[in-house]
Parts: C-alpha cells; structure tokens; sequence
C-alpha cells in the first residue's frame, strides 16, 4: 500500500480530481439554477453528450478549442430553450421527459458522430496555463495552479453563481418562483419567465460542460459522459442547492474517480474488482442523498408545473 | 375546456392525445431520416412490415412487447401511488441476476418446478431493488427520482461484476476470450414454448400480471390503499392508511414486475444465457424506461396498457427494420426513442386535462364503485401533481410530514 501515499501520486490524485470535478461542476451549477426555480431536467446528460459531441466536433474542423467550447455552449443554449419548452410550456412530467431528453442526446450525438467522423481522431486540448508565482509553489503548485483556463474559470463561476443567486434580483425571483410561484406570479414576476432563463442557463451551462469534457479528453465516443450528469444532478441535492456544497460535492466525487483511476493504473484494485469500485459514486450519492433530506428541504415548487390561479 | 364535448367523446379523444403523440415524433424522425439522406416513406413502411407485416414480424413484436408490458404494469401501480419508478433498467438487471443464480445454483430439477423458481427469484431480485428506494423516500424521504438513477449505475457494475468474475462461463475462462456471459442455463429452467421455435410463454404472464394488477388496483383493499396515497397523502393519512409502508411496498411491486421482466427476458433469451456489455440498455433493450412510455400510452391502466405495450414493441421492431433497411446507425433508435419519450409525456397533460371533470375529488370520492376506473385511469400523472389541494407533492417527500 506504501506506493499510494507517496506525495507524487497523492498529488497527481488531487489535480486529477480537480480537473474531474470540473465537467460535474459546471452542470451542477447550471441544474442548480432550474431546480432553484422549481424545475428538475432530468436531460443534462443528453444535454452534456451533445455538447461534448459539437465541441470536439467544432475543434476537430477549425483547430480551435475556444470555438468548440463556443459551439458546445450554442448547442447546450438550444437545448436548454426545447427542454423550458418541454417542462414549462407544455408542463410535461418532468421525472419523465428528461429522460427522453437524455436518450435523444445519447442516440444523437453517437448518431451524429458515426455520419460527420466514424473513427475518432484526436483533437488538440486546452492549453495549460500555469498561474505566475503560485504555479512554482512546490507540491501545491502542482495540485492547484498548473489547469488548463477553463478549470479556473469553472471554480471563478461559484462566488459569481452564489452572488446571482442572492444578492441579485434574477436570483431572488429564481427563488421566489421555486418556493412560491404563486406569491411571485401575484407580485407581477413572470413565472414561465425566469423558469425559462434557468434553462437556458442551466443547458447552456450542460453543454459548455460535455465541450469541456471532450476538448479536456481530445476525443469522442458512444456515451462519453457515461452518466455523468445523472451525478450533477444529484450533486444539486448532494450541495444541498448552494453553489459552494456543490463545488464540495463535485471535488469529493473528482476526488473518488481519480482515486479509484490511480488505484486501479497502479492495480491496487485488481481488475476483477474494477466494477465494485465503479459503484463507488452512485453509493456515496445515495448515502448522502439520505443525509442530506435530514437536513435540508428541496424547494418546495420543485417538479410542479406552474398555473395561474390554482 | 371551451368546447363543449360530451364526457364520452372527451374520453376518445383523450385516449387518441399519445398515439397523436407517437406519430409527432415518427414525423419528427423523417425530418431525420430525410437530413441522413434515407428516403422516410421507404423507412416507415419497412418500419411497418417489420413489425407487423409477417408471422415472424408478430412474434418478435410480441416477444419485444412483453418485457415493456411487465414494466409498463409495474410503473401504473408506482404511478397510481404517486410515485415514479426510474429505476425499472435497474430492477430488471437485478431480476435477471438473481434468476440466473438461482439457475446456476440450484440442483437439477423437473422444468415445472424448475421454471417457477427461477422466474420467482427474478421477482425477488426485482422487489428488492423498488424496495431500496421505496423505503428510502417513505423513511428518509430521499427523492426516489434520484435513487433508482443511482441504483441503475449500481446494478450494471454488479451486472458485470457477476458475469466477468463469479457467474462468468467456465468455458470463457479455459478459451481466453472472457467474455462477460454465463453458460447456457439449465435447460429445465428454459420457458415452455408455445408456438414454433421462439414464442414462449412470457407475453401470456405478462398478459396475466397486468389483470392482475387491475384486480389488485381496484377490487382489493390494498389497491384501495395504494390509489388513496397517489391522490392525496394528507386524505389517506387521517384515513388512517399506513402512508409511509404504501409508499414502500408500490415501489416494491413495481419492482417485483421489471425483476420478472428480466427473468423472463434471461429464460426467454435464444441463448439462454445472462449476457453484459457493460450498459444496462444492452441487457433491458431499454424496456426500463420504454415500460413508462407504455405505460403512458395506456393511459396508467393497466389492461390498456397491454395493447399499448404491443403497439410500442412494433415501434421498437420496425425501428431496426427501418433501420437496417434504409442503413442509419442504429443510435437512430435511440435518438427516436427519445422523442417519443418526450412528445408522449408532452401529450399527457393534454389527456389528463380533457379527463379531469371526471376525477379529481369526484374520482376520489366515488373511486369504490363499479365503473370509475377507466375515468380514474384518466387523472394519470395529472392526479399526482393536482389532487394535493394544500400545496404538498408527492414527488417531494420533504413536504409530506
């Protein structure tokens, strides 16, 4: 067991984790804002395999990984509009229709991906860049400030997402229209409104979230997230729908990955057993899914379609 | 509702709202198909020769409709107790296993002996993986969405877990070539056929389970029981109904039903073996989440559910005719699967809103007499988010005590 816990690989551990976290991050982030206003999408995985599909697909023609992150964050901005469409206008189940949602962009992009590429080719990745004097910090420069810009920019989003979502008029009618959408609607806040604006945030925010997955990866293939939207959405209820338990939930599971990744290279983990330790984050959400209902209350409008006067 | 229909000609026209659906998104494909320079007329009429144009079209659309009639019966009872069951993949995945292992495990035996057991260890398999996330949303409260999600990831590690270690074919392991499957199961344990040499038994238990689920719905007292707390928990609490353990066990016979799905779908299988690669969809066919469609276009009954789950095998049979016969990637399916998910559940509202002059405290109330259940049937998921007068939701198990 020594060879776990020597420094190098404790800390090429927590950079991994780090740059795992991210993708969780930035869908958790987005699914957030919906759930704060009443709407679950249960889609982000279809939404996120999309996105990662147009990203790599985008870098892949031009060579250039912000257009790709661009044209990801496009297609997410779409699909957040059909998934408001799906939910608040035709105020489908929404336990349901995600699930649609989520297979149309599992047979999509594999779809789209089989006609425009068929084998994949690599693509180039985001560049590092390593952060002026911090970077050259032993030990922690190595785990914290030598990312690539976009895993700055994706734990810059929290404060920001903390400060919309409370200091912030849009923030107080996402939470308004999530605990009272009767109480909003009378105050003269256009329910449909800002349910609509959380999905266009939170696809937006779910497709730049499968580009960053795939440019970070520099490939694509059939079910590239491999459900890992499925665990941003629970990282919602893991963080208890605060953008800061949220991150700590998103860099816990980063963590529990990369653990088990370097286990299983260093085989640790005999290969037999590989499976069992895949089960790891779905168990730990579980796990936390029933502390957290304890102490924490979803928002109350939550899965319920809004109408006037009912 | 401004015009004016009589509650009979409401009732059809309620009843059409999710075929209309399923044709919206078979249009919407042939936008797909014409982009993917296939020609839709050529697609959907192999689409439906496919699945209904032959002997052997019938079978293979019967045989596809059955695991969606076990989950499409299983998810009306979750339903009914407002609950929903994402979890069915999973649930099946688990049914297949322990079927499996009861069939490796258990001594030679003649096959009438044989083939209830296994398939009764399927059902256990099944019941145990509803039964997690039921007693979690009853006792803890945790959203069941999100749980039966998890499970699915749970039960496809265990699924190849199983099948590459413990159940794996010894005859794998001697050639090397270790793919994840078992041996061939006993053959005692293989279902009785009933016409030519694939039509076994399965479509008629799956027939037999779904009136039986109307019977247990609505002429016993725990169906009673099970209704009352899809449409009100508050009402069936001062009813003195045991809220918490109704919720508990409509997960766990929602379960029960997708576990002998996946028994049935091992037994049933031309291999006769428990096959894995890697994705619960690849065992299920996706009947997890097609058994809610089905049950959707059943309008939550469970006796409609039956010709709805057959329509909806002929949908997924004549989608790999259309597909072989056009040559789109099979993701195609997959992606058309979606739409008709999502336009179905699109519809629903629609049909429930048509039929909801019949239900909601008038349902309720009258829901012991004789005739109501196809009126009742009707609330479907409108019940679930409308018949909570006070505000409370019984997705949201953190409001209900």
């Amino acid at each position: 067991m020594s060879e776990v816990f020597t420094t190098a690989v404790m800390i090429a551990v927590v950079a991994s984790a780090i740059r795992l976290a991210v993708p969780l991050l930035l869908a958790s982030l987005g699914e957030t804002f919906g759930q704060r206003s009443g709407v679950l999408n249960l889609g982000v995985d279809g939404i996120m395999l999309l996105g990662a599909f147009t990203g790599y697909y985008a870098v892949l023609k031009t060579g250039n990984v912000w257009l790709g992150l661009f044209a990801a964050g496009i297609v997410g901005l779409a699909l957040g509009v059909a998934s408001a469409v799906i939910a608040v206008t035709l105020k489908a189940e929404q336990g349901i229709s995600g699930i649609g949602i989520y297979l149309f962009g599992l047979g999509m992009s594999d779809l789209l991906f089989q006609k425009l590429v068929g084998t994949p080719i690599p693509i180039d990745t985001f560049p590092t860049v390593n952060v002026p004097l911090l970077a050259d910090i032993p030990y922690i420069g190595e785990m914290f400030f030598q990312h690539n810009l976009v895993i700055y920019l994706a734990f810059a989003a929290i404060p920001v997402a903390t400060f919309v979502m409370n200091k912030t008029t849009f923030g107080m009618n996402v939470r308004a229209v999530g605990e009272y959408p009767d109480a909003a609607d009378t105050l003269g806040v256009s329910v449909s409104g800002v349910r609509y604006a959380t999905q266009i945030i939170g696809g937006t925010l779910a497709g730049l979230a499968g580009g960053v997955l795939a440019i970070s990866l520099g490939i694509f293939q059939q079910n590239l997230t491999n459900g890992a939207g499925f665990i941003a959405i629970a990282l919602v209820y893991f963080g208890a729908w605060r953008p800061i338990g949220i991150m700590l939930g998103a860099l816990l599971f980063g963590f529990v990955n990369a653990l088990v990744l370097e286990l299983k290279t260093l085989e640790i983990i005999p290969r037999d057993l590989s499976n069992i330790a895949a089960m790891a984050p779905a168990i730990i959400t579980i796990l936390a899914l029933v502390f957290v209902a304890r102490r924490f209350r979803a928002p109350s409008a939550l899965t319920k379609p809004f109408t006037r006067g009912k | 509702m401004s015009i004016n229909l009589s509650n009979k000609q409401r009732r059809y026209l309620a009843y059409s709202i999710p075929v209309l659906a399923v044709f919206a998104a078979l249009l919407f494909g042939a936008i797909m198909l014409v982009l993917l320079g296939a020609n839709p007329f050529k697609g959907y009429s192999e689409m439906f020769i496919g699945a209904f144009g032959s002997g052997d079209a019938l079978i293979a659309t019967l045989l596809k409709a059955t695991p969606l009639l076990f989950v499409g019966t299983g998810i009306v009872i979750a339903f009914r107790a407002g609950v929903i069951n994402i979890g069915a993949e999973g649930q099946m995945v688990l049914g297949g296993l322990f079927a499996t292992m009861a069939a490796l495990y258990l001594p030679e035996m003649p096959a009438i002996i044989m083939v209830p057991l296994v398939l009764i260890a399927g059902v256990i398999g099944g019941a145990l993986w509803g039964w997690i996330p039921g007693a979690l949303k009853a006792y803890y409260r945790v959203n069941e969405i999100l749980s039966t999600i998890m499970l699915n990831i749970v039960a496809v590690q265990l699924m190849a877990y199983l099948l590459r270690g413990p159940l794996i074919d010894p005859a794998e392991i001697e050639r090397g070539t270790r793919i994840p499957q078992t041996a061939r199961l006993a053959e005692s344990a293989d279902l009785p056929i009933l016409f030519g040499d694939r039509l076994h038994i399965g479509p008629v238990l799956a027939v037999l389970c779904a009136i039986a689920t109307y019977y247990l719905l609505w002429r016993t007292p725990l169906g009673y029981r099970l209704r009352a707390v899809g449409l009100s928990e508050h009402a069936a609490r001062y009813a003195g109904i045991p809220v918490r353990r109704t919720i508990a066990l409509a997960l766990t016979l929602s379960g029960a039903l997708a576990g002998l799905a996946g028994a049935v779908l091992v037994f049933g299988s031309e291999s006769h073996r428990m096959v894995t690669d890697g994705s619960t969809m690849g065992f299920t066919g996706g009947a997890g989440f097609n058994g809610i469609v089905a049950a959707l276009l059943g309008g939550l009954h469970p006796l409609w559910t039956i010709p709805a789950s057959f329509l909806f095998g002929g949908l997924i049979v004549g989608g790999q005719a259309l597909q072989r016969a056009v040559q789109v990637p099979s993701a195609l399916i997959v992606a058309l699967n979606g739409l008709v998910v999502i336009f179905v559940v699109a519809a629903d509202r629609y049909r429930a809103k048509l039929l909801s002059v019949d239900t909601s405290e008038e349902a309720f109330a009258k829901s012991d007499s004789e005739d109501d259940s196809e009126d009742h049937a009707a609330a479907g998921m409108g019940a679930v988010h409308d018949a909570a007068p006070d505000g409370t939701h019984s997705f949201d198990p953190e409001d209900s005590s």
